[in-house]
């Protein structure tokens, strides 16, 4: 059996590149993907879990890497926003994001785009209802929802 | 923002989870970290070492019986539950859990860190009251199961004790079950939460009024019999800046007649 540690080596893979690094046990995925990966599209907002700013896909599974220590992440394949653009070229959605000005100062762009792309890969064809209940957990504190849920409804219609 | 100091351990059992949690003083166990990794970053809680149980297939999943009993693994997330064809039998289960917070956190949150969390505020707890659920905890000496009634001690509060997880919720078979909360936004922080449960007897669970559910059981499923039983058990919520105790009280009786019309009228 392992005995519990202070901090330890780990191994994640994001958006395709692993990255080995030694992260203390108290860091939270958040800042190992910012601060130890230089991976600053995902942002911190409130650092409370309740404004989604920092939502990644860790294996699959949307969640919030404020909430998340770093050291559970080992061995695990995560997509950031720097994941979505293959190239220059952006996704439908992020082009959708683009045409109906879904972002105002940006700040929530992040998260929001990583919550919709969780979204249109699960179910293609949301109904509005649906792609509200999706964004709940996600806050643009420039209040530019409205905008926001265009944007996934078109990415959505275009078969995103 | 930075944690104070912890020790990290990855079990690959769950005798080893309970040896470490036993090993340890200021151990804890990580279920699902939506409760644990926010207080421990406002020092709420310092836990020296964090178990993570996370990765324990034993923890988690969800069996239907063939009497309709369902056994729901401590470690199952409230996504899992949502989607769960099984859990299906007992059609509440799903609809409160799709109730609690975002996708982002029911998506790692489990029915196991709400219970242990025994935060006055889950939705789960009152739940699991008003369906009589039996929780299976676990220690190295061995396993007991302990009726939902006498699980929740106080706040933050439950019958496990250090060194013991919970490992396993066995709910009964029924389907005339109802919820009502009436909460800070949509799915947001809980004010007084109500759940119902009319297979055999009618049992109301109520939330956010007291430090643990409180249990009133009507005469009848009729809404005199139900505001007179919430009258009966004289609660004595507290106030503070979502509503007084006056207003709880209030909120108390109408949620528990609606809870148990949405169970009345469940087929």
């Amino acid at each position: 059996m392992e005995a519990p540690v202070a901090s330890k080596t780990i191994t994640v893979e994001i958006n395709g590149t692993s990255y080995e690094r030694e992260v203390e046990a108290r860091k939270l995925l958040i800042h190992f993907i910012r601060d130890d990966c230089d991976l600053t599209g995902s942002h911190v907002g409130c650092d409370t879990g309740n404004c989604g700013a920092c939502s990644v896909i860790v294996d699959g599974v949307l969640v919030k890497s404020c909430m998340l220590l770093a050291v559970q992440a080992d061995g695990a394949s995560i997509r950031t926003v720097e994941g979505l653009a293959e190239e220059d070229k952006l996704t439908a959605l992020q082009q959708a994001f683009s045409e109906h000005h879904a972002l105002q100062c940006g700040y929530c762009t992040p998260g929001m785009l990583m919550s919709a792309t969780a979204l249109l890969e699960k179910n293609r064809r949301p109904s509005e209802d649906e792609i509200r209940k999706a964004l709940q957990g996600n806050l643009c504190r420039c209040t530019g929802y409205w905008n926001i849920f265009e944007a996934v409804k078109a990415a959505a219609e275009a078969g995103a | 923002m930075l944690l104070r100091e912890v020790e990290y351990a990855r079990p690959s059992s769950v005798d080893d989870a309970l040896r470490l949690l036993g090993e340890h003083d200021g151990a804890r166990a990580l279920a699902g970290g939506q409760t644990l990794i926010n207080v421990m970053k406002a020092r709420a809680a310092s836990p020296d070492v964090l178990v993570d149980l996370n990765g324990l297939g034993e923890l988690s999943g969800i069996e239907l019986g063939a009497d309709g009993t369902l056994e729901i693994g401590a470690m199952t997330t409230y996504t899992e539950i949502v989607e769960s064809a099984e859990a299906k039998a007992r059609p509440i289960l799903g609809e409160v859990c799709a109730q609690i917070a975002d996708v982002q956190v029911r998506n790692r949150g489990t029915i196991g860190g709400n219970l242990c969390s025994n935060d006055p505020t889950n939705h789960l707890p009152p739940l699991m009251v008003a369906l009589g659920a039996t929780m299976a905890i676990r220690g190295t000496a061995g396993e007991r199961a302990v009726p939902a009634r006498e699980f929740f001690l106080g706040v933050y509060m439950t019958a496990v004790g250090q060194g013991e997880l919970l490992t396993k919720i066995t709910i009964p078979a029924g389907r005339k079950d109802g919820f009502a909360a009436v909460t800070i936004g949509v799915d947001g922080t809980c004010i007084v939460n109500a759940a119902a449960s009319l297979n055999g007897g009618a049992r109301v669970a109520i939330g956010c009024v007291d430090a643990v559910p409180v249990v009133v059981e009507p005469a009848s499923a009729d809404e005199t019999a139900v505001r007179d039983a919430v009258r009966g058990v004289g609660l004595e919520p507290p106030s503070d800046v979502h509503g007084s105790a006056d207003y709880r009280r209030h909120l108390a009786e109408l949620l528990a007649v609606r809870a148990v019309r949405t169970a009345a009228e469940r087929s």
